[in-house]
C-alpha cells in the first residue's frame, strides 16, 4: 500500500472534516474547554496532544497482536500515560512558563477521551502507518478547534492575542471593556456550540 | 507457533514485562531532565521576587542579571522555612518576605516587598489551582497586586493591619478582594497576617532607624 493511497488520506482528512473529534464524535470536550483562555496554552495543548495521540496510536498499533485481549484497555492506558509524562517531563524543562499555566491538564490528557477512542476504533486493528495519520489527523482536528477558541476568548476577554495588545488603547479610553465572561469556561463552551453549529450546517448541506 | 494471548501467564509476563519497561523509561527521562527542571525552578522563584520589586516582563537572561544586581542577601526562618530577601533597588532598601497560605483549592503563595518605612513597595501572588477568571486573578491580575502598593503593614504596637477586605473603610491599610473569589481573598489576608506576623520586631527595628536618620516630616506622614 503506497504511503499516500487514497484510503490513507482519507484516514487523515476525515477527522479535520466530517468525523472530527469535537465537532462530530463529540469527544475531548472537557480540555477543550479549560485550556482556551488564552490562545498560547490551546496551540501548545493542541500539539500536546497531537503528538501524543500519533505516538499512542502507532506504538499501540505495532504491539496490537500481542495485546491480551482481556487487558487491552489497562495496556492503552500504561502507553499514553507513560507518554503523557514524558510531554510533562520534557514541557516541565523546556517550556516552564506554558507547563504552569497548563498545570493539571497535561496530566489530564491521560483521560483524554479522544486518546483511548482512538485506541480502541483506529489503532487496535490498523497497521502502524494508517494509525499516525489518523492519530496526527485527530490531534490536529482538536488543536484547531483549541485555537479557534482560544483565540476568541482571547481577543475578547482580554484584548490581546498570545499576549500582544490588539485592542488599541484610544478604545480603552472610548470607554470600551474587556469581556470578563470570556475568561469563564463557560463561554468556551458556549464557543464550541456555535463551532458545532457552523459544523454542522455545513456538512449536512453537502450531504 | 502461535501464542495464546488469553492464557493467565501469557498475561501476567507481559504486564510484567511491559510495566518493567516503561518504569525504565520514565525514570530515564526523570533523570535526564531534572537539572534543567530545577533551573527553571530557581529562576521561576527569582522572577516572582523580581515581581515583587514591581520589575516585570524580563526573560531568562535579563531576570538572572538583574536579580543578582538586585538581591543583596537572602535569610531562611529555620522553623518555617520562611524567606527574607534584603535588596537595594533605586537606592532603597526593600525586604522581600516570601509567604505560604490557603486558597479556595489549593496552596497559594506570595511575595510581598516592604519599603524602609514599613509599607508595602509591591506584591506579587501566585496559586497552585484557583479558578480562572476568578481565583486566579490573584496571579494574573497586575492591576490588583499593584492596589497593595503604598498600604501601611503594621501598627504601632507591631500588630499586622494590612488586609484584603470586601469593603474597603480605611484606605491606608486595606485592599478590595478580588470580584466573584471572596474565599481566596480570605486566604490572601489570612496568609498576609500569618506570614507577616514574624516580621513585626524586624519591621519596627528597621523602621525606628529609618525614623532616626531621616529628617521629621518623614516621622509625621508615618
Amino acid at each position: 500500500m503506497a504511503l499516500f493511497s487514497k484510503q490513507n488520506k482519507e484516514v487523515f482528512t476525515n477527522p479535520l472534516n466530517v468525523d472530527h473529534p469535537i465537532l462530530g464524535q463529540v469527544l475531548g470536550i472537557c480540555s477543550a474547554l479549560a485550556v482556551t483562555s488564552q490562545l498560547k496554552p490551546a496551540i501548545v495543548m493542541g500539539l500536546a496532544v497531537t503528538v501524543i495521540t500519533a505516538f499512542s496510536n502507532v506504538i499501540i498499533s505495532i504491539i496490537r497482536n500481542t495485546i491480551p485481549n482481556r487487558i487491552r484497555i489497562v495496556v492503552q492506558l500504561v502507553v499514553v500515560a507513560a507518554l503523557v509524562t514524558i510531554v510533562s517531563q520534557i514541557l516541565k524543562a523546556f517550556a516552564y512558563d506554558v507547563s504552569v499555566q497548563l498545570s493539571v491538564y497535561v496530566g489530564l490528557i491521560i483521560t483524554n477521551c479522544i486518546l483511548m477512542g482512538r485506541l480502541e476504533a483506529f489503532a487496535m486493528q490498523n497497521k502502524p502507518w494508517p494509525s499516525f495519520l489518523d492519530g496526527v489527523g485527530n490531534g490536529l482536528g482538536y488543536a484547531m478547534i483549541l485555537v479557534i477558541v482560544g483565540a476568541v476568548r482571547e481577543l475578547l476577554g482580554r484584548g490581546s492575542l498570545l499576549g500582544f495588545q490588539i485592542v488599541p488603547d484610544a478604545c480603552y479610553d472610548f470607554g470600551y471593556v474587556n469581556n470578563g465572561m470570556m475568561t469563564m469556561p463557560a463561554m468556551a463552551l458556549i464557543l464550541v456550540g456555535c463551532v458545532i453549529w457552523v459544523h454542522r450546517a455545513y456538512f449536512y448541506k453537502e450531504k | 507457533m502461535k501464542l495464546n494471548t488469553n492464557s493467565n501467564a501469557y498475561i501476567i509476563i507481559y504486564s510484567a514485562v511491559m510495566v518493567v519497561i516503561v518504569a525504565f523509561l520514565l525514570a530515564f527521562v526523570y533523570q535526564a531532565l531534572k537539572p534543567m527542571q530545577d533551573a527553571n525552578v530557581a529562576l521561576d522563584v527569582k522572577k516572582q521576587i523580581l515581581y515583587s520589586l514591581n520589575i516585570r516582563n524580563l526573560d531568562g537572561a535579563e531576570a538572572e542579571a538583574k536579580y543578582a544586581e538586585v538581591v543583596k542577601t537572602e535569610k531562611e526562618d529555620e522553623n518555617n522555612g520562611q524567606k527574607a530577601y534584603e535588596c537595594q533597588i533605586d537606592g532603597k532598601n526593600v525586604t522581600v518576605v516570601s509567604l505560604k497560605g490557603m486558597g479556595l483549592w489549593g496552596g497559594i503563595s506570595g511575595y510581598l516587598a516592604i519599603d524602609e518605612e514599613g509599607k508595602v513597595y509591591g506584591a506579587y501572588f501566585n496559586h497552585e489551582g484557583e479558578t480562572a477568571g476568578l481565583g486566579a486573578e490573584i496571579k494574573d491580575s497586575q492591576a490588583w497586586q499593584e492596589k497593595f502598593i503604598g498600604k501601611k503593614i503594621w501598627d504601632e504596637n507591631g500588630n499586622v493591619v494590612l488586609s484584603v477586605v470586601k469593603k474597603v473603610e480605611d484606605p491606608a491599610t486595606q485592599v478590595d478582594c478580588v470580584t466573584g473569589a471572596t474565599l481566596t481573598s480570605n486566604g490572601v489576608d489570612a496568609m498576609l497576617k500569618d506570614g507577616l506576623k514574624g516580621f513585626q520586631t524586624y519591621a519596627i527595628g528597621r523602621m525606628l532607624e529609618t525614623v532616626a536618620n531621616t529628617d521629621s516630616t518623614k516621622v509625621v506622614e508615618e
